[in-house]
């Protein structure tokens, strides 16, 4: 039943109301292609037990005529969501064998909401990384390859594991999680959609903390309308985080064939980047024309901060990091490496459980909160993310939505990027402004470059307005008319 | 701005990160060329303007002080390398 796993989530909803399908049949069809891609290293964790007995409770539900909005539908957690009883790692050796014992806000809402858990999807070790590679469990592939290569390429990150998986249709949807373009950025590496919401719209309450001002969850998923079914779930106010913002929840699923007539859209100016390459703007003036023949307006703007959005996060990211990441002390949870002294153990576990590009960020993070340079650093920072804002803000004065590039490049081979942090922290060059400004994103697949591999445009809206950012983004869906494939799933 | 080696030691132990003496130079010039990297912020003019300290402007909501959750330390000590009768256990820290 190699079918079943080729529906997207709307397709498979319809067939089990009308009792088509079943639960049952299409989670062990994913559970077969979870076996089959296990060379992708997607998953940390496979769940297969608790996957059958999620989808036999929803064939049952589903046979009353009753389920929620994800009955039956097979769905992969990226492992930095906690979840209770399940191995949660974050990608980390610190959090060797950590079983929470409670269940993050936006995964029990899935489960509510029907959904089934097929597993844990790898990811940069505590989401810091663009390309999977700084996993404790080892990188993730991508399951695309350039035409005619067969160099592995990464499938972009920080839940590189979620677009993987989603890709290569082992799993129909995913959670995700984005500080600085870590659902957008593998979504466009893979073909796929993802859709990181205004920052509040999600609960962070049991996601394992980052940067907590800019992280928010979100799904990856093939198609707009499946991203915008997925968020549904997952959105809404929730007590136990207080920047939780107590906002109704609009109807996405509504927004998405909205049209984008009479809509006005901005093209920044400041991201035609020096040395952009041509496959990327050509993508980009693609997506102006589309959004016009769908009848929006385009109209050229300026957010002239842009060039700073980067070197802004690299203080606040690390210093917010430096903060959450003070918990793993070998006391509480996790690896413990034994010292002498108290503060011996815990500078062993640290350096023991701590990847490089962790320590790196912990560091840089320790040094720009220490005294002396506060002000020079953080505070600067966070001044000049105000004007970051403040060019979005005065944008929106003007357009509904802006149209960018979403990544600089197609995906890269593994090993590539990897010995200067800098050329790898440019990859999030379009997508890191939406975290710092709080703003909602999403990422669709334009079409493929020469090599045979994908390309993502992304639509950024105003605060709280996914809607128009569903509306755009599937205007550009309907017009990209991507059916491509990674070869071998044909 | 360049980091030196002693610098990075005073960061790695503010940090609890063991970081061995083999490893400082290399860690400096890592981190070196990140904050170099930083510093083109220096080029913004700032004068005037507030930092940014809440993402969405929201009011921080109160609630009744009263407790609703705990009393659960078997729970809450589980995941522990080493725990006993509920309670975490570390190394001596008192002579």
């Amino acid at each position: 039943m190699a079918a079943l796993t080729h529906m997207t989530i709307a397709e498979a909803r319809a067939a089990l109301k009308a009792k088509k399908i079943s639960s049952a049949e299409l989670t062990s069809a994913h559970l077969k292609a979870m076996e089959e891609t296990r060379g992708l290293n997607a998953f940390v964790t496979e769940t297969p037990e608790r996957a059958k007995a999620d989808a036999a409770r929803a064939d049952a539900v589903l046979a009353k005529g009753e389920g929620g909005s994800l009955e039956g539908i097979p769905l992969g957690i990226k492992d930095l969501f906690c979840t209770e009883g399940i191995l949660t790692t974050a990608g980390s050796h610190i959090l060797d064998g950590f079983k929470p014992p409670y269940e993050s806000t936006v995964s029990a809402k899935l489960w509510q909401a029907g959904a089934v858990m097929l597993g844990k999807l790898n990811m940069d070790e505590f989401a810091m990384g663009s390309s999977n590679i700084t996993s404790h469990h080892g990188p993730v592939k991508n399951p695309w390859r350039k035409k005619g290569g067969n160099a592995e390429l990464v499938p972009g990150g920080s839940s590189g594991g979620s677009a993987a998986a989603v890709a290569a249709r082992a799993v129909m949807g995913a959670t995700a999680t984005d500080t600085g373009g870590s659902i957008r950025q593998p979504a466009a590496f893979t073909g796929t959609v993802g859709i990181k919401p205004t920052y509040g719209r999600c609960s962070r309450w049991g996601i394992v903390a980052f940067a907590s001002s800019l992280d928010q969850a979100g799904p990856i998923a093939r198609t707009v309308l499946d991203s915008a079914i997925m968020l549904q779930a997952m959105s809404g106010y929730d007590p136990k985080d207080s920047t939780s913002a107590n906002l109704p929840v609009p109807n996405f699923e509504a927004a998405v064939e909205r049209g984008v007539k009479g809509l006005k859209i901005g093209i920044p100016k400041e991201y035609r980047l020096d040395g952009a390459p041509k496959e990327i703007i050509d993508l980009w003036e693609k997506g102006i024309a589309w959004l016009k023949d769908a009848g929006a307006t385009t109209v050229e703007i300026s957010l002239p901060h842009t060039k700073y959005a980067l070197p802004v996060y690299y203080v606040i990211a690390p210093a917010e990091a430096s903060s959450n990441l003070a918990r793993y002390d070998g006391v509480r949870f996790g690896l413990r490496v034994p010292g002498k002294t108290l503060d011996e153990m815990y500078e062993n576990t640290r350096a023991a459980g701590f990847g490089a590009e962790v320590k790196r960020r912990v560091l840089i993070g320790t040094y720009v909160l220490s005294a002396g340079y506060y002000d020079a650093y953080y505070l600067r920072a966070q001044r000049v993310r105000s004007l970051i804002l403040r060019d979005f803000t005065e944008a929106y004065r003007q357009v509904d939505a802006i149209l960018t590039p979403a990544t600089p490049s197609a995906a890269f081979a593994i090993g590539e990027k990897s010995d200067d942090p800098v050329a790898m922290y440019l990859n999030d060059v379009f997508t890191v402004t939406a975290n710092l400004a709080g703003l909602p994103g999403i990422s669709v697949p334009g079409g493929l470059n020469a090599d045979g591999l994908p390309l993502g445009l992304q639509v950024i809206g105003r605060a709280f307005d996914e809607e128009t950012v569903f509306a755009v983004g599937r205007a550009l869906e309907k017009a990209a008319n991507f059916t491509a494939m990674p070869e071998g799933l044909r | 701005m360049s980091l030196d080696k002693d610098t990075v030691r005073k960061v790695a132990t503010l940090a609890r990160i063991k970081v061995p003496d083999a490893d400082l130079d290399n860690m400096a010039k890592e981190l070196s060329g990140v904050l170099g990297w930083i510093e083109q912020l220096n080029e913004v003019d700032v004068t005037g303007v507030e930092p940014m300290t809440s993402v969405a402007k929201m009011k921080l909501t109160m609630r009744a002080d009263d407790v609703t959750d705990g009393g659960d330390a078997e729970t809450v000590t589980q995941n522990a390398p080493e725990g006993a009768h509920g309670f975490f256990v570390v190394p001596k820290v008192v002579e």
